[in-house]
């Protein structure tokens, strides 16, 4: 029975029916919105009014001519909106977790004058609300010129408290003393210690602020609503939050912009999920090791 | 001799200790060097805006009279003002219901998944993860999708059974349209967090309960959920200073809601529409402020009741 398990053998395999079809009907609500966006991007403005059928395909299933009809709207805006939430969750993603890297070794590793207090500081800058920040920062950035620039999104993604608490939590365990001590003496410098001795220990947890910091960026709304007000500028969040404000505005006169937003939310969620997906291996890892001790 | 031996243990400790004086300086040293990046952002991106913001709501725009110092009066103006108060009364009322519905969620999916090992439990565990992937703002434009009447499938559905389909961009059910939303949405990010807490659990630990005769039940309450603690603390706590700044869905399914998500709805909104709909920075930062203040409290408050301040960092 469960002694002859063995050490090997961490659960025992166990299927309990009930507990599945619960599992099963959970599943079905969670992906219920996919579905039907899956279904309804394939249809044109008159299947989707049709009134009928909202769960599944039409008769014509077009997506081709509605991929064609999404990327040629308005000059090919939909392009450039996935471009610059590309470029805005790369820029932002990859600087917040180089500055989260480094600071986080350093709280973990140094033992500096003033670490106490800022690292107290920096406990109590968790629970400040991010929006809380926007308005102000907007006032800033003014008085700089650098509101409606890219800069103006790029920067304040920079700023990644909880990649710093993360980072130090998982440096502080993750990479002994010892280790570090021993390059020290072998001659290695303390940048060359950090890295070519840590950051490798680091990497599990890199790769998990680097994702959570880049789908931050991604995600972002508020921020980018309020910097910018040219359209060309505006990631894709942003950009089709403006066409479902045109399509309710005038409902009559717009149905064919439906499909265009339909189409669009399932082409914009599509590069967040092959990056979940094929990174999850990584992330994981530094979500349970990093994150919750 | 001995003198000789003294001459050379105290040079040997003076040497050591300038040998230390130097560790310890190239230690404040580095260590600064590695924080300090991070540490101008911090100060540049945080800290100078929440000072300004400070600043800022500390003054009065007026049309004849030009900026005037008024202090504390912007934030008298916001702690009277209904609009504001109805904004901080629904985003309370609003925590108190979603948050303990999707951290019940999450905490249920992720002891499941903990418990039962199958092909279709992994499945399901990335495909209950999924709608963490979506933008919030696109999450909100599916469901608008689907709460629509034009083109969602409610009306479908509950004709089946003979019944007229609820409107969730009406008044009455606005409310838990939106919790749908934001248990949707982040149920599943919740629920690996706590699975991955789950599984760093020792087994050993059920086996022991198990000899001593405890049931499924008894080893999920008493052992597997007392030993995850600080991790629901800290997705507590989280969803908390996220669900007190609700501004995004609601604000993409105003335009679908028309007339019922008024601008003042959430108190983010409301500062939004303060500063970029009338140019109202000073009141704008004011509420923002006071918001930040709420948030504060808030997740003090709860702390100091759950008296983990100490476990949580």
């Amino acid at each position: 029975m469960t002694g002859s398990s063995g050490v090997g053998a961490r659960r025992r395999p166990q299927r309990h029916l009930p507990l599945q079809i619960f599992l099963g009907f959970l599943v079905v609500y969670f992906l219920v919105p996919f579905w039907w966006v899956i279904v309804n991007s394939s249809k044109d403005a008159s299947g989707l009014f049709s009134g009928s059928n909202t769960l599944w395909f039409a008769d014509r299933v077009d997506y081709w001519g509605n991929l064609q009809r999404l990327f040629t709207y308005d000059g090919g805006i939909y392009g450039r909106w996935i471009l610059n939430s590309t470029l805005y969750a790369f820029a932002g993603g990859i600087g917040a977790t180089i500055l989260a890297v480094l600071a986080g070794y350093g709280f973990a590793k140094y033992r500096f004058a003033g670490r106490r207090f800022s690292f107290s500081v920096l406990l109590g800058a968790l629970m400040v609300p991010a929006t809380a920040l926007v308005i102000p920062t907007f006032m800033m950035f003014s008085g700089l010129g650098l509101t409606n620039t890219i800069w103006a999104v790029i920067l304040p993604s920079l700023l990644n408290p909880f990649g710093v608490y993360l980072m130090h939590v998982y440096a502080r365990d993750a990479v002994p003393d010892e280790i570090l001590d021993a390059a020290r003496v072998d001659g290695a410098g303390e940048l060359r210690t950090f890295l070519q001795v840590a950051f490798p220990l680091m990497r599990p947890a890199v790769v998990t602020v680097l994702l959570l910091s880049a789908v931050a960026s991604w995600n972002n709304y508020f921020l980018p609503l309020a910097m910018l007000s040219d359209n060309r500028l505006f990631p894709v969040t942003v950009g089709l939050g403006l066409w479902q404000g045109i399509a309710s505005a005038n409902n009559a006169g717009s149905t064919s912009l439906w499909s265009l937003i339909i189409l669009g939310a399932l082409v914009s969620v599509i590069p967040l999920i092959i990056a979940f997906f094929t990174l999850q291996r990584h992330w994981r890892g530094g979500l349970s090791v990093g994150g919750l001790r | 001799m001995t003198l000789h031996t003294e001459e050379s243990a105290a040079s040997t400790q003076q040497k050591t200790k300038k040998a230390r004086g130097k560790v310890r300086l190239r230690e404040h040293v580095m260590g600064w060097l590695f924080v300090g990046p991070f540490g101008i952002v911090f100060l540049a991106l945080l800290i100078a805006p929440l000072a300004y913001a400070l600043y800022l709501s500390l003054w009065q725009k007026k049309l004849i009279g030009g900026t005037s110092f008024v202090f504390l009066g912007n934030y008298v103006k916001a702690f009277t003002d209904p609009t504001f108060l109805s904004g901080v009364w629904f985003v309370v009322r609003f925590s108190v219901v979603a948050i303990p519905l999707q951290i019940v969620t999450a905490l249920a999916i992720a002891l499941i998944l903990d418990a039962v090992t199958s092909l279709f439990t992994r499945f399901s565990r990335l495909m209950i993860f999924l709608p963490y992937a979506i933008p919030t703002v696109i999450g909100a434009v599916m469901w608008g999708f689907l709460y629509s009447k034009s083109f969602g499938p409610l009306s479908d559905i509950f004709g089946l059974f003979g019944a007229t389909a609820p409107d969730f961009f009406s008044s009455n059910l606005i409310f838990y349209g939106l919790i749908n939303v934001v248990t949707w949405q982040w149920a599943g990010y919740y629920m690996i967090i706590l699975y991955a807490a789950l599984q760093g659990i020792d087994p050993a630990l059920y086996e022991a309960a198990r000899i001593d005769g405890a049931g499924r039940w008894q080893i999920a309450i008493r052992i597997k959920i007392p030993l995850i603690a600080p991790a629901l603390l800290l997705i507590l706590v989280f969803s908390l200073i996220g669900t007190l700044q609700f501004f995004n869905e609601p604000q993409i399914l105003r335009y679908l809601a028309a007339g019922t998500i008024s601008p003042g709805f959430t108190p983010n909104m409301y500062a939004y529409q303060q500063a970029f709909g009338l140019a109202n920075f000073n009141y704008g930062s004011a509420i923002s402020f006071a918001l930040g203040g709420v948030v504060f409290v808030c997740v003090y408050a709860f702390l100091f009741f759950t008296r983990k301040r100490r476990s949580f960092f």
